[in-house]
């Protein structure tokens, strides 16, 4: 019968489909659980097979003040850029939905364009314009790098929040007598603020991941986290990489994760029927 | 609400230039006013030349279609419209140039725009902590305020945790709590069901009366304006087109579009004879009509009657209309008749039922009174 014959290829059809999408989520996601769990070797050389369990290339880690630098500059760098970046991010969407102003359409697509031009081309140009005022490379510098690398991303994530926040709101605080900031902290910034966590921690891996702009950015002697794995990679591929190797996937996957439960847990606090608006 | 003894605070900011007016003529002058405003998007004129002044206490209804202009007067005096020409003044002093937020008025809105992260206490209380009343005095006054709109108890709901109806009661009481001078109510029953609608119609009016504050209501239902207002303001186009109690508006519509946008009257085209006491329709029958003036035969009128000025049967006196029933809808007291005079001229009538409710296609006799009946001249405006 032809139904069954169609069952079958249904069937057939759907085991192909697991198939693929479980080569292709081994393929993403090998790397990672290899770099984890040898992270975890006793032997010596950084390969399969496993010797035995050991953390000793933590302890290591923990030992290696080059690296333990490397990590305490890549943290103030992210949070400041987190800090700096929502804060840019934020008004900057703000402006751009609520306001009308002449070259509102240049300054959108301005915000944009550092998340299109490829990072190597920014970071070259970043360079060639510092050594065009004679300044040195400084941290300044660098952090200045990872916010203009992150401020598209949390202009983004800001501006859709910020149409769907419908500017009733902001009128009712005015009319009962709320000034324009008041009623901007009150009122819009709460109702903001899935947009304000998700955006901070979004620069924040942003800056903590980057690797290429970093490396034409930093100062003279100074590593970044991925910098600093990079310049290791190129002496002898230890154990050690992989327990740093680990230590970022932690950072780097944990913090979106808690901060998304953060947010979770918010949101559910105030979900909110709202009624449609007619057109009048 | 005249005035209770308890309310010592009084929001009204303090102004400056204001202290010529004496205590009397402020009691005196209207509690807004609007002198010539012109608003203005870009090239298109979305209101001319409004004028209008509104008696404190009083409430006024600015009814009109879409696009009238309605809204943007009420958000003209809120100041979330700038006016391209012309004054505002609310109790006598002018607020072209005053911030919404110093102006002292409460709104509200189509959407409620209650904060939906703040709950209900916080939300009422909003614009007392912008006036920096003291704690006890607002947990006082909100308590109030809900209980004045018959929610009390409610105030650690979220907006997300009541019903439309409730949602909008709140917004209420968030206007009025701090006694704005002037309350602006944009369309508040829009967005409600029909059975809601009705409920708050009757709620807001009474809770008007009680505070004797003076409202501004904003809407395109004209059941709305008739059983709410004191006056009416009826726009089109960005213009008044007649100003008047409910039953003015209804009864003696100044314009056409009056008369149809009010109750869908039945409009009949005809010329003046006998000096203005009689109208030949265009469908050959003549009518008497009541005339405030004599006209020249042969001008052209309109002759505007309400479906509600009609009487079915034959012992009717006064004007004779005879024609076919097209459809007939039965209302359990009344019935609706759409009825064929003949010349593609339509009538509706809707009167009460004696006897039995005629069919489709029966014959029907129709009779009015001649004083019941309105005359526009050939510019669509009353005769008068």
């Amino acid at each position: 019968m032809s139904g069954t014959r169609r069952k079958q290829e249904g069937r057939w059809a759907w085991r192909l489909t697991g198939f693929v999408t479980v080569c292709v989520y081994i393929f993403m996601f090998a790397p990672i659980v290899a770099t984890v769990i040898l992270s975890f070797n006793a032997s010596m050389f950084g390969g399969f097979p496993m010797t035995g369990f050991s953390l000793q290339w933590y302890g290591k880690l923990m030992a290696n003040d080059a690296v333990l630098a490397a990590f305490r500059t890549s943290l103030w760098i992210a949070l400041v850029t987190a800090i700096v970046t929502t804060a840019i991010g934020v008004t900057t969407a703000f402006a751009l939905v609520r306001f009308e102003f002449r070259g509102k359409q240049a300054l959108s697509t301005l915000v944009i364009l550092p998340a299109l031009v490829p990072e190597t081309i920014l970071g070259v140009g970043l360079l060639v314009l510092i050594k065009a005022v004679d300044q040195p490379r400084t941290m300044l510098l660098l952090v200045l790098g990872h916010i203009l690398l992150a401020v598209p991303y949390v202009v983004l994530i800001a501006q859709a929040r910020m149409i769907g926040i419908r500017r009733v709101y902001e009128e009712a605080a005015l009319s009962l007598g709320a000034s324009r900031f008041s009623s901007f902290r009150e009122i819009t910034l709460p109702l903001l603020i899935p947009a304000v966590v998700g955006g901070a921690l979004l620069a924040f891996t942003i800056s903590f991941d980057n690797t290429s702009a970093s490396l034409f950015w930093r100062p003279a002697g100074v590593e970044t986290m991925p910098t600093q794995i990079l310049s290791m990679l190129k002496i002898s591929i230890s154990p050690e990489i992989n327990a740093l190797g680990t230590v970022m996937i932690l950072v780097t996957v944990g913090i979106p994760l808690i901060g998304g439960l953060i947010l979770q847990s918010l949101t559910k606090l105030r979900r909110r029927g709202e009624p449609k608006e007619e057109t009048q | 609400m005249p005035d209770s003894q308890d309310m010592t605070f009084h929001p009204r900011p303090v102004l400056a230039g204001a202290a010529g007016a004496s205590a009397a003529a402020e009691a005196d002058s209207p509690a807004v006013e609007f002198r010539d405003i012109d608003i203005a998007y870009g090239k298109f004129v979305a209101v001319r030349d409004f004028s209008l002044s509104i008696r404190k206490g009083s409430f006024v209804t600015l009814l009109g279609p879409s696009g009238c202009g309605k809204t943007t007067i009420l958000r003209s005096i809120a100041g979330l419209v700038d006016i391209s020409g012309g004054q505002i003044m609310i109790d006598g002093r002018r607020v072209d140039d005053i911030p919404i937020y110093k102006r002292n008025i409460g709104l509200v809105f189509q959407s409620y725009a209650l904060f939906p992260h703040k709950n209900v206490f916080d939300n009422v209380a909003f614009g007392l902590k912008y006036r920096n009343v003291p704690k006890p005095e607002i947990a006082r006054k909100v308590g109030k305020a809900l209980e004045m709109v018959r929610l009390p108890g409610s105030e650690k709901k979220l907006p997300s945790q009541l019903s439309g109806g409730q949602q909008q009661r709140i917004a209420l009481a968030r206007a009025i709590v701090f006694e704005p001078q002037v309350l602006l109510l944009d369309e508040p029953l829009s967005a409600l069901d029909a059975n809601m609608r009705e409920e708050m119609r009757v709620e807001i009016k009474k809770i008007q009366k009680e505070t004797g504050i003076t409202a501004i209501f904003v809407t395109h239902d004209q059941e709305e304006a008739l059983s709410m207002s004191d006056r009416i303001v009826v726009m089109n186009a960005g213009a008044v087109e007649q100003i008047g109690t409910p039953e003015q508006v209804y009864e003696t519509p100044a314009t056409a579009f009056v008369a149809d946008f009010l109750g869908k009257a039945n409009m009949l085209a005809g010329t003046v004879s006998r000096s203005g006491q009689a109208v030949v329709l265009g469908t050959g029958q003549t009518i008497s009509v009541a005339c405030p003036r004599p006209l020249a035969d042969g001008s052209k009128v309109t002759v505007v009657v309400r479906p509600q000025k009609f009487s079915v049967g034959t012992g009717t006196s006064g004007n004779r209309l005879t024609g076919r029933v097209v459809s007939a809808s039965y209302l359990g007291g009344s019935a609706i008749y759409e009825i064929d005079i003949g010349g593609k001229t339509s009538l509706r009538a809707n009167t009460p039922i004696t006897g039995r409710v005629l069919r489709e296609g029966e014959a029907i006799d129709l009779g009015f009174d001649p004083e019941g009946c309105v005359l526009l001249d050939d510019s669509g405006r009353r005769i008068s």
